[in-house]
Formats: structure tokens, sequence, C-alpha cells
């Protein structure tokens, strides 16, 4: 077992977790955090996507220990009081439908965003690239992610 | 899936990761793990100890020196987008890299993990190779310099041994050249089918050199040295830049898999040369 | 008193359900952790046919480990899972067991299992299993597998034929003989896999001293579920309470009742403990159904002008390695679809059921239809080529006018309602159909390498599965009713219960409106609850377009009971005939006595009280209504789709995509157009994408979403959709479904325009999907190149 400290969602913790434990399965599994979902084990579809110390990053694809010491935002810990302007755009927009790949969607857009503050059609589709959708057909989504953008640009 | 359970260490110094290495033939480097990570969850490997080289200061970021760009093998690639040094001296680096996986792996994944995976339908070996770099390892015995030509040796092989290190990757100035990477893959997250990597470089209107190497047209990423000859010093009009592109295929082993047929890659390697050099000569 | 309402139905309303979906505040099955629950994992053959031999016992002693058994070891008390639909009375439908006992049919078929105390656990002891193959030979391809001294998947059976089927209308001999023209195409409907963004998961909880179970799996089949649970386990069904919680998309993979189901169910009876399974992705591709598979051949004849004069089509599908739920069925679901929106004199349609060593097939989006429309709507194109006739044209020649309706077409059903002309017209104009027909000229005269196609799909599907008479009659052993209660709370608030299992559709929103603007009461007043057996008893889930069509109108039905019974209610407290009351916004008015009212609200808790109740009127204000559906609805539409062919890659590009679709009445505007854009990505994946391909041992060798490429956003265009409103005459609502319209009709739009792209060069096909490697090919052969 391996002690590591990491920050979720605020909340700073350490814990006792064997070395092959992914980050998903910690955040999911030990500490309650299950908005982040599971979509694949080849680190293809997105869902699980969650920033570490403010990037995007799929939380399969990483293990616990890596985040060791890192400030992880789940979709859990996005919301500050009220929603954030992606959540909002996402319902605006209905860019979800089962809503399985939304939290990774949604924290992959605002990584986007983050990078790209204007993102054009295509800029949002390639950004996007990494998130797999079935039920959506992303038309919806990449309206979302333009008009939150638009909202994040007039808030700043 | 969860992966077989192994031991964990993240060493300071690159002295501290070889030894551990040294002293366990199952332990195995992990550089951003956007490779590793899915062979383990498919328990497609269960190496024993698993070294991060995170904490190893030396071997991130990105300089210049003696006149040579050289990147430290655990720069992300993420940080190689952004770097203006990279964008100046390899422009075709950082071209490649904008291709690779997406931007949650592109935050993780780390230049000199790709190159070590050597996978042949990675972007980067291909354009290391294009590039001419120098692999520089460490291992128990110090540093040793390979050549891209020699550091790519099979299928998921490199020339490194079990207990050496790509520390960092010596690539040579080519700003002024034309470049393209020229990459054509089934779909937006896909691995390439075939993808060229081309540098051109003019001089008093002809071409006074000619690099392509190409992915995914054998066991390792590939040069192909008779469209390079073909076209070095012809004027780069678009009739020799079609003719050289003709022989794109030419000792090649594509493979046969899910993503492309033989034959399919063979033709697909004349067209993506053509369209390549096209763009890196500014025919 | 309540205020006026704006009218509900129409309106674009936000989705209730979004708001936990976009704050991670979920119950995806996996998400629930209850204590003392141990984890399964299952051993998988990685042989597509083998005789087994498997010990367990090393894996028992592994850590963490509670039980280990292997299919032998549970074959006395593992029934055999269900096969619904018995599509003729000499099928043949082997035993499928939730574990293979003695021999593996495919490459993933489970034959043991791990019980653990941590996920972790139960998948490390998987290693320590025993297992000798035996490898037996394999039959992957229909046509091999129905040749004489094929090896066999089910050696018991003697064959590899499931079943045969055939029926003809009209005269098919007249239509055919001296008939002008006659094409002959074969088409394969490619193997597809759902890749529902959640994998399936079951969690089961016993409480042993009572003998009751409570359910968790990600299903769209939840009243289904407990069911065959109870059936096959003899756990008496009032004790099973089965809940589909939030439930990641299905798609038709998760209508079904899956060996891990029964498997978990019944680990958690023998060992007393919650037992809970998740599938990893990998698994999901071997193990969760798959779709289409069949190999179509057809031949039209048709008169001189193009007038089509008679159809035969003779199937071949896969059925996989077992039957699942509604295998043999999906595709006899296409039957009376082939004809499509056109008439004529005469039809053939013959089908056989094939076991393969492969995953087995059941429901995926559209289950049977769009394969059906695939099949009409790509000959329509190439009957139009080979007449020298606009493919528009060609339509227009042979569809069914709108005046016709209701017209029952040559395979005997008869479409309610439709405008083709209107929708078609609509669609052009969208897509400057004339203006891209010219270009194409112009790029063909250039012998531009980027050649432009341009594809059409006029099509129509039947939806709203459906009169129980019909299924009954068609040896399917359930119905196609729908169940609903509406309740009108104490306090006025209002509880929908509907039968139907929503997994992403928004029928939590849409009925919400129906039920608001019913009784007058806000949007935010109506609470719909579903997916729980304890909570909604009766009903038959979601699958084939039928929700709204059939679930809809059920709600709709209970609260006009409702409001009937609030009516007499009314009259009675306000001391008026029933007649004096004018109902509107919610309130019950006397004709002509301004301030006499009553508002629903204030009628509920009346009925609640029920002080003061008309003699016989039962208290509280609730009533159920169980719909049985009169007939289909037929949804219909064109899409026209243009591509650009790179000609010398082969990469297929799709420049701009035009679905003008008559739903008949919508209630949710919004929620439409996704189901009609989620519908059009899945359809083009299977034109340009997706295939579930096989290595000559039975390997599926695109079984991760790396291999099987789903469409991403960055390979999908943006759509350009309208619609046109012809109401259904078979409810009252005069709603149609939408769930599979989108998927239905972008296949054949999509690849007509692939080949209208390549006619020039002699291309007639391109096998699916239309693959930048799969386009080069036709290309290439068709220029006489040995590829």
């Amino acid at each position: 077992m391996t002690r590591i400290s990491v920050s979720v969602d605020g909340t700073e913790a350490v814990d006792e977790i064997e070395p092959r434990t992914l980050l998903v399965q910690y955040l999911r599994e030990q500490r309650g955090r299950t908005g982040t979902p599971v979509g694949c084990d080849t680190s293809n579809c997105g869902a699980c996507t969650v920033l570490v110390d403010g990037r995007a990053v799929k939380s399969c694809a990483l293990l616990a220990v890596q985040a060791d010491g890192a400030e992880v935002t789940t979709i859990q810990g996005l919301a500050n009081g009220e929603l954030h302007p992606m959540q909002k755009a996402f319902h605006e927009h209905h860019a979800l439908q089962c809503g399985y790949c939304t939290p990774g969607m949604i924290m992959a857009a605002v990584d986007l965003v983050g990078e790209v503050a204007d993102p054009s059609e295509q800029q949002v589709r390639e950004g996007l690239e990494g998130n797999l959708c079935r039920c959506t057909g992303y038309q919806n989504i990449v309206a979302a992610v333009r008009d939150a953008a638009a909202e994040m640009r007039g808030a700043s | 899936m969860i992966p077989v359970a192994f031991e964990y260490t993240r060493p300071s110094t690159v002295e501290d990761a070889v030894a551990v290495l040294a002293a366990d033939p199952d332990a195995k480097v992990l550089a951003g793990g956007q490779s590793l990570l899915p062979v383990l969850r498919l328990r497609l490997a269960a190496p024993s100890t698993l070294v991060d080289l995170r904490d190893v200061e030396s071997l991130h970021g990105v300089r210049v020196a003696d006149g040579e760009l050289v990147i430290g093998a655990m720069t992300t690639h993420a940080e190689i987008l952004h770097d203006r040094r990279v964008a100046e001296h390899a422009p075709l680096i950082a071209a490649a890299t904008a291709t690779v996986g997406d931007r949650q792996v592109r935050h993780l994944g780390t230049f000199g993990g790709s190159l070590s995976h050597a996978d042949p339908a990675g972007d980067l070996p291909a354009v290391a190779l294009a590039l001419s770099a120098t692999m520089v390892a460490v291992g128990p015995g110090g540093r040793r310099e390979i050549p891209a030509a020699d550091f790519f040796v099979d299928y998921l092989t490199t020339a490194l041994a079990p207990d050496e290190i790509l520390a960092e990757v010596r690539v040579p100035d080519t700003a002024g050249w034309g470049y393209r990477y020229e990459k054509f893959s089934r779909m937006a997250q896909a691995w390439a089918v075939v993808a060229v990597a081309a540098l051109v470089r003019r001089a008093d209107g002809g071409v006074a050199d000619t690099r392509v190497a190409l992915t995914s047209m054998a066991s390792r990423p590939v040069r192909a040295t008779a469209v390079e000859q073909a076209l070095t010093g012809t004027d780069g009009d678009s009739g020799a830049i079609t003719a050289a592109a003709g022989h794109a295929d030419e000792g090649t082993e594509p493979p046969d898999d899910v993503n492309g047929a033989a034959d399919y890659r063979a033709h697909l390697a004349r067209v993506l040369t053509r369209r390549a050099l096209t763009a890196a000569a500014g025919a | 008193m309540s205020t006026t309402q704006e009218q509900e139905v129409g309106a674009a309303r936000r989705r209730k359900e979004d708001a936990h979906l976009i704050t991670g505040q979920t119950t995806w099955t996996d998400n629930i952790q209850l204590p003392g629950t141990v984890h399964a994992a299952l051993l998988r053959s990685p042989m597509a046919h083998a005789r087994i031999r498997v010990d367990v016992s090393a894996a028992r002693d592994e850590p963490g480990v509670v039980a280990a058994y292997s299919g032998a070891d549970l074959a006395d008390e593992l029934a055999g899972l269900p096969s619904a639909w018995q599509v003729t009375p000499d099928w043949v439908a082997p035993e499928h067991k939730p574990l293979a006992v003695d021999e593996a049919r495919y490459a993933g078929d489970a034959i043991a299992v791990v019980v653990a105390d941590t996920r972790a656990h139960a998948v490390d002891a998987l290693d320590a299993i025993e297992v000798d193959y035996e490898p037996l030979p394999v039959v992957l391809d229909m046509e091999q597998a129905m040749a004489d001294g094929s090896p066999l998947v089910h050696t018991d059976a003697g064959t590899n034929v499931c079943f045969r089927y055939a029926d003809t209308f009209g005269d098919l001999d007249a239509a055919f003989a001296d008939a002008p023209v006659r094409i002959r195409r074969r088409f394969v409907q490619q193997r597809l896999v759902a890749c529902a963004m959640e994998p399936r998961s079951v969690l089961v909880a016993p409480v042993p001293a009572a003998g009751e179970y409570t359910v968790w799996s990600s299903t769209q089949i939840p009243h289904f579920v407990r069911l065959f649970l109870a059936m096959l386990s003899g756990v008496p069904e009032s004790r099973i309470r089965v809940i589909a919680p939030d439930v990641g998309g299905g798609f038709g993979s998760k209508l079904d009742i899956y060996a891990e189901e029964l498997l978990a169910f019944t680990l958690a009876k023998k060992l007393g403990r919650p037992v809970k399974w998740t599938e990893t992705r990998s698994e999901a591709f071997q193990a969760t159904v798959h779709g289409r598979d069949q190999i179509q051949d057809l031949e039209l004849a048709a008169d001189a002008d193009g007038r089509i004069r008679g159809l035969r089509v003779d199937l071949l599908a896969d059925m996989g390695a077992y039957l699942q739920l509604l295998t043999p069925a999906i595709p006899l679901l296409g039957r009376a679809m082939f004809p499509g929106i056109y008439k004529m004199d005469a039809y053939r349609f013959g089908c056989v059921g094939v076991f393969t060593d492969k995953t087995p097939t059941d429901a995926y989006r559209g289950a049977g239809r769009p394969e059906a429309t695939f099949a009409i709507e790509r000959m329509l194109d190439e009957l139009a080529a080979e007449l020298h006739v606009d493919p528009l044209e060609m339509r227009r020649r042979n569809w069914i006018g709108h005046e016709e309706f209701p017209y029952t077409q040559i395979a005997g059903l008869t479409y309610d309602s439709g405008n083709y002309e209107a929708a078609t017209a609509r669609a052009t104009e969208l897509f400057d159909y004339d203006g891209l027909r010219a270009e194409q000229a112009r790029r063909r005269e250039e012998h531009d390498p980027v050649q432009l196609g341009i594809g059409v799909s006029t099509y129509t599907e039947m939806c709203g599965l459906a009169p129980s008479r019909w299924l009954g009659e068609r040896g399917y052993a359930g119905g196609g009713w729908e169940a609903a209660t509406v309740r009108v709370l104490p306090t006025g608030k209002v509880e929908a219960v509907i039968g139907t299992s929503p997994h992403g559709q928004g029928h939590v929103t849409t009925f919400s409106q129906l039920v608001a603007d019913t009784l007058g009461v806000p949007f935010d007043d109506v609470e719909v609850i579903h997916g729980d057996t304890a909570a909604a008893p009766a009903g038959l889930d979601t699958y084939g377009s039928r929700s709204l069509a059939v679930g809809g109108v059920a709600v709709w039905r209970a609260a006009q009971r409702v409001l009937g019974k609030a009516k007499t209610l009314a009259a009675h407290l306000l001391e008026v005939s029933e007649d004096d009351l004018e109902f509107s916004g919610g309130n019950f008015a006397v004709r002509g006595t301004p301030g006499a009212a009553k508002s629903i609200q204030e009628v509920a808790f009346a009925a609640f009280a029920a002080h003061s109740m008309p003699d016989g009127m039962e208290p509280t204000l609730s009533a159920d209504f169980v719909l049985e559906p009169d007939d289909f609805s037929f949804p219909h539409g064109t899409h026209l789709c243009a591509v650009e062919v790179d000609t010398e890659t082969g990469r297929v590009e799709i420049r701009s995509y035009v679905a003008v679709d008559d739903v008949g009445k919508v209630v949710n505007p919004m929620i439409v157009e996704g189901q009609v854009h989620g519908g059009l990505a899945q359809g083009i994946a299977q034109a340009l994408h997706e295939v579930a391909r096989y290595d000559a041992d039975g390997n599926l060798t695109t079984g991760t979403m790396v291999d099987y490429t789903p469409p991403t956003a960055a390979d999908l265009p943006s759509f350009v959709l309208d619609r046109t409103e012809t109401p259904s005459t078979t409810n009252p609502l005069g709603v149609k479904g939408v769930g599979e319209a989108g998927t239905i009709a972008s296949t054949p739009a999509v690849v007509n325009a692939v080949v209208d792209a390549l006619r020039p060069f002699g291309v007639v096909d391109v096998p699916m999907p239309c693959t930048p490697e799969n386009v080069w090919r036709a290309l290439h052969e068709a220029q006489g190149g040995a590829a």
C-alpha cells in the first residue's frame, strides 16, 4: 500500500491505496465521488475526464499515486454555489441525453475553453475528440460549448 | 479492468531510476502512462514495479544547446505544443504533436514516452526519424547516444537496454526548412493508417535536402530514402514531387490489420507523400 | 386557484432529467455501494468454439475470494436464458446457460465466475482457474454454416439453421415475368456494436430471511427482468423488485435478459449477500449483444418508366451462437418494411436465421427496419441510375400519394398517414438540391479528384411496438400494451407513474408536459416515476420507438380519467351539474357564475379528505390506464446527404445533411431534434465507420473503442433539420415515434451519396462501412485493378 495525499473538489485527504488503483477507482470507491463514471478500458471514451491541477486528464489513464499532491476537480466540484456556465449551457442546449458521457464532456470542454476562449465549431469538435457520446450526435454539445465560452468571456 | 498488482516507486534522479531497473528486469518505466495504462488495464503486461519518472527534474523541459534543440524525455506533448523553441527550431515536431491522441492524452503523455513505446503507428517516432534526432540514453554504464535510425528496432521495441532510460532527445535545427506532417486516420482519434513526416530544404531554387519518414509501413518507422534521393537535386516542382512520391512504398513491409490492408497502405503512402512534399516544398 | 398555463405540448421545455446528470449526482448501477457487497468477475472463453473442462478450485484459495463456480458447478441451479419470440413452429432454440457447461461457442462466452470481497480480487483470481480447451471447428460465415458438412455450432441441433421463414404477397411470377427492368443486388448489413456509453452493470441485494431481492440493473426492461428472474429462479415475482436507476443509453443492447443478471441473482441467493457485477468495455464488445449482420439478396422488377412491379428479398440473418431475448425476430421486424413507401404489385420476403460461433445478435436501434430501409432505398437509387432518372423523380413515380392514406401496402401494413411530397419538397429546398447537382456535374467534367455525391432516402418505419394481437400472431410470448397511473396528491402535486423505462430519452420531461396540459397544472408540479417495479409495477418498458406513441398515450388517458373524476367531484362540491362546468387552466368554473370555481388542487384535497364525496366515488384522485395500441404509427421523412469523396484516398466527408422528418404531433421539439441528431450519428456510423470484424479463428478484432471507431465530434457534421407534421390517426395524440427514425433513414442516404459520387467510375456499390479503404478498393476494382 502507498500513502497519497490528494485534494478532491476542495477536500484534502490522506489515504492508503494499492499502487495499481486508478485515479478514477480511487475517486469512486474511496472518496465516494461517483459522479465520474468509467466508460471504457482503453482510455478512449473520456467519460472519466477530471481536472488534475487544472488540466483535463482521463482519470482511468492515471494511477491514483500519480495524483499524489495534486488538486483534483471532478464534475461534482465544478459548481461553485451555482452551476458553472458549462453546466448551464449543456442543460440549455439539450447537450445530453443519457448523461453518461456528460461529466467527462463538461470537464474536457471547461479545459478547452480555458485554452481557447472563443473556439470555432471546428475547434470544439477537434478539442473534444477524446470524448465519445453515443446519444446526441454532438451537435448540441458543440453549441453548448460555444455558448458557454461566450458566457465565460463575458464574465471575465 | 484492473491491472495486475505491482510496486510503485518515484525516484528523483535518473541514477536511482536506473538502479531500480537494473535490479529488477520486470520493472518498467512509467513516463506519461498514456499507452502503458491501457496495456496494464487489459492485462497485456504485468510489470513487477513501475518506476515513475515524474519527479526526475532533469528529464523535464526544452532547451537549445550547441545549435540543437534538446527535449527532455518527460516533457509532455502539451508543453511541447506551447513551447516557442520547438515551434522555431523544429516546427515539424509541433505539427505532429498536435495530432497525438487527444487533449487529455497530450496533457499527460510525454515525448520520451511516445518514442520509447516505439509504436510504428505512433506519430513521433517517424518525426524523430525524419529529423535525424539523436536519442540520449542513460544506463548503469552512463550515457550513450543512439541515432534515431538505430533506435527503433521493431514493433514496440527500441535499442534501449532493459536498464536504460531515454533521458533526452537532441534535434538538429530545421528552422527554415519546409515541413509537413500528413496524417491519414480513419477517425479523429484513431491511429494513423499511414502518416508522412516530410522536410524539404530549398536552396538556390532547387531542393537541397529532403527527409521523408513513414508510419505504419513496417514494424518500425521507416525513412523513404528512394523518395529523398529522387527529389533532392530537382527543382521541386509538382512533376518532380509526383515522380519522387511514387517511390514512397519502396522497400516497405506494411502491415495488414484492422486499420488497413498492406496494398492500401502502399497506395496511401504514395499519395500522402506527394501531398506532404507538395506542402513542404512549397510547390 | 392556479393561474392559466401556457400550452406545454409543443414547447421546447428544458429537461428535468438534466439537473443531476450535469452535476454528477447520478445513480448509475455501479455507483451504488451497499455494505457487505461482493463482486463477481467472469472468465470468458478466448476461443470461439471449444470443449471445456473448468477447474475453479485453485481460485477459491486466492485472496478475498468468497466463491468460485464453473458452468458445470452451477448447471443444475442455473436455468437457460430465455428467447421470447418463437418465429416459426419448428425453430431451433438451443439451451443457453449463463455459464457454458461443456462447450464454449463464441469468444467471450462466459465459462466461470469468481466472487470476491473486491473487484480487484475477483479479477485477480480468474487467473487461478484452470481450463482445458479442446478446440472445435469454428464456423463464422453464414453461407458456409448452411453448407453440407459444415461444423455445427450446436452439435445436438444437427443444423446451423435456426429457422426458415417466407411470405409472398401478390403474384410474384407475374410481376417479374417480362419485366423490362430487373435489378439484382447483394447488400451486406455489417455486424454492429451498440456501444451504449454506460457498460452493463447489475447489483442484487437479498434479504435472506424474507426471501426478498432487490435488483439494480442497467437495463431498458426492468419489468421483463423481474418477470424472467422469477420464472428462471423460482423466486416468487412478488418478492423481486427490479430497479433500472440512471441508465446510460441502450439502443436495444439493454433490451435483453443477460447471463450476468441471472448469475448475480443466483449468487446473491446462494451467498446471502449483495452481489455486484460491472462489465468492462472490452467485455461489452464480446458479451453484450451485437446488431444487424444480414446478407440481403434483392431483386426488383420494374416497368420501363421505373414503376415498381415486384420485389424479392432473401435474407440470411446471423443469430450468433445463441438466441437472446428477441434474436430471431429482429430480421423479421423488417419483413413488412422492405417495400418502404412504395406501391408495388407483388413482394416476397424470405429469411433464414443461421447460427455461427459469434456473439449473439439482437436489437440495435431500428432492429430490422434499418436493414429493410437500406435495401429498398439503395434499390431505388439503382433503379434510377439504370433508367437515367433523377433519384427523387424515381421515388415520386412510386411512392404513395398523400391523398391515398390510410394505405394498406403490399405486405399488409396499413400506413396511417403521411405526406411524402411535402417532406421531400421541404428537404430539397433546404438542401439546394439543384445547386449541388450543378456542382456535381462541374466536378465530374473537370475530373476533380474530389467528387461530389448526393444521396436520397425517403423512408418510413413502423413504430409503437405493438398491438398485442399482432405480436401474438407472430409468435411473441408477451404483449405490447403500456400502463400508466396519474394521481393528484393532497397538496396538488401530481405523480405520473409510467411503465416505460427511459434511459436518456427524456420521458420525465415529455410526459410532464402531457400531464401538465391535461390537468392544467404547472409543468414543475408533475413528477414522473419510472424504472422501479415497486413504484411502477406494470409496464412493458422502452424500445421500438414506442414510449410516446404507446406509453405517452397511456399517461394521457390516465390523466383524462383523473380529470373526469375531478370534474365529477368538482360538480358535487360546487353543487352544480357537470355540464355546467368549464375546465380551463386547472380550474373547474361554473359557467355564468363568476367566482364559483374549484381548482384541481382543491378538488384533489377534497378527494383526499373525502368528507364529501358523490355516492360511490372512491376517495383520492388517482387513475390507472392500460393502453392497448390500435395499430402502429408510421413516421416518415426525406433525408438528403451530400458527400465529398477523395478519389485518391477514398475518404468520404459529409458536406451537408438535411433531414426533414414527419413524426406526427410533437410534444417537445427540442427532444425530438436531439433524438434525430443521435439517430443520424448512429446511422452515419454504420454507413461510414463501424463494423464488428472477426478473424478466421473467431476473435473479434474490433473489440475496443480504438478499433471499432465510434465517431467523435470531429467525425460528424452539423445537421440541418426540419419537420412536417402529419398527425397519426392510430392514437388520439396524433404522435409517432422518433427514437429510431434518424438511424433508419441516414444509412442509405449516406451510402447512396457515396455511390452517386463514384458512378462515373463504374462503381455500383461500396460495401459498408464505406471506410476510405473500402471506397478506394471499390474504385480500384471498378477501374479494373486487381485489388
